[in-house]
């Protein structure tokens, strides 16, 4: 139930406080989701999107965080 | 897919099972709360890459799962009433209550429809202005926001047709009860990443000082679930039990704000009964007043008659990690995807439809 994916943001296609929609793009496949609980999400941004609303803007530094954790684990 | 491809890397997720087995010395046991979290560990075998000494036992994470069957006798009712569209998330429809499930008022006429999102409730309820459109909100932390907008926006659209039978659940008092129940084993929690995007982590630091117990709040993807397992382990070898934030490019610490502002303005915490296990005090969601209109078991006019038929699914005990699905002696004969003889059969997250489908 809290499945949730990453797609990102293509066109904001209205700017209502409730209804702020947008066109995201989930690695090609276009569905249009309710980003009015992201208002700081612009186009170019991923967003976390559960059932037809997103809920998170994904922070691409801290994404890569993991990798530079496991990196500097395995660097004497 | 970006953002997700890269956390289901061979090598990442063999040199983070390395890094476990390195840092563990002794047994320990660590729950994953979220449904979603043990579909990922059984669906990708990450149970076989952990060392003898760690257990993984599952959470009650999964709201399908907790909706008590009374609440689904509900939802039937107003289903079969010939006014009434009746929409829910597909995963609900198969979830047996105390006699019936939602499929089975389906083949007896009831107008029941399976929606991805409750706003899609909202423009069936705008184009069929002369039946009762009720909506199925069912769901932790992550959907409330969502069943909060969709409420909204009936209301700003003041659309008189549309209601919601509510199922919602919250997590953290749902662990607060595993931690303090005679007999837990639980040593250590990852933490649904979904629900903390929303509420934020301040009551895991809560939990996680009150019950010296270490809490990593995780994603879904199998690295995430491996680096959540790593640091729980790298906290209980060190002694330590604080709450910690493994998946940060989702979850800032303060959470969503706008989501919780919206929830609040639709909802307050209520008393909720969680389905095998039993009442937990301020563990779930009711309507404020001004959105008292829009509960559907307003429809009821009668109260509904629950029958008392007991059946020998053991979900309560799954749902608090206390037995596995493969120590049920129904599992995978008398109780199996297609005719389930509880809710964790059925749902997409739940504990034996994971065991049943991967193992």
């Amino acid at each position: 139930m809290c499945l949730a994916i990453p797609g990102c943001i293509e066109t904001i296609l209205n700017e209502d406080t409730l209804a702020r929609t947008a066109t995201v793009s989930f690695a090609g496949i276009r569905k249009t989701v309710n980003v009015a609980l992201v208002p700081e999400a612009q186009v170019g941004d991923y967003v976390i999107v559960h059932v037809g609303i997103a809920i998170s803007r994904l922070d691409a530094e801290q994404a890569q965080r993991i990798f530079d954790d496991l990196d500097a684990a395995s660097t004497p | 897919m970006k953002y997700l491809s890269e956390y289901r890397d061979k090598q990442l997720i063999d040199t983070l099972a390395t890094r476990i087995r390195s840092a563990i010395t002794q047994p320990w046991v660590l729950m994953e709360v979220c449904g979603g979290q043990t579909h990922a560990i059984v669906k990708y075998a990450l149970d076989q890459l952990l060392p003898e000494q760690l257990q993984l036992v599952h959470g009650p994470g999964c709201p399908v799962c907790v909706t008590a069957p009374e609440t689904i006798d509900r939802a039937i009712a107003i289903a079969l009433r010939p006014d009434v569209i009746f929409c829910s998330f597909g995963d609900m429809l198969r979830v047996p209550g105390s006699e019936h499930s939602l499929q089975q008022a389906a083949s007896k006429g009831a107008d029941v429809r399976m929606l991805y999102s409750p706003l899609d409730a909202l423009d069936i309820a705008r184009n069929n202005p002369e039946s009762n459109v009720v909506f199925f909100a069912v769901g932790f932390e992550t959907t409330a926001p969502a069943s909060a907008m969709a409420l909204a926006q009936a209301r700003q659209a003041q659309l008189d047709n549309f209601y919601v039978l509510l199922s919602h659940f919250l997590v953290p008092p749902a662990m607060r009860c595993i931690l303090g129940s005679p007999g837990n084993q639980v040593q250590g929690f990852l933490a649904p990443g979904h629900v903390c995007a929303v509420t934020g982590i301040d009551d895991y630091h809560v939990l996680a000082q009150q019950y010296s117990v270490p809490i990593v709040i995780t994603g879904f993807e199998p690295a995430d679930i491996l680096q959540g397992v790593l640091h729980c382990i790298e906290q209980l070898e060190r002694g330590e039990s604080k709450a910690d934030n493994q998946y940060r490019r989702a979850v800032q610490n303060e959470g969503n704000a706008t989501a919780q502002q919206l929830v609040h303005d639709v909802f307050q915490v209520c008393d909720q009964t969680w389905r095998g296990i039993d009442t937990i005090e301020a563990s779930g969601l009711k309507l404020n007043p001004d959105y008292e209109c829009f509960d559907a078991t307003r429809l009821l006019h009668s109260p509904i008659q629950t029958a008392n038929r007991k059946n020998d699914c053991i979900s309560g005990e799954i749902l608090r990690g206390i037995k596995k699905p493969t120590h049920c002696p129904h599992f995978g004969t008398g109780c199996r995807p297609e005719h389930p003889m509880g809710a964790p059969m059925v749902s997409s997250e739940g504990a034996c439809a994971a065991y049943f489908h991967y193992q």
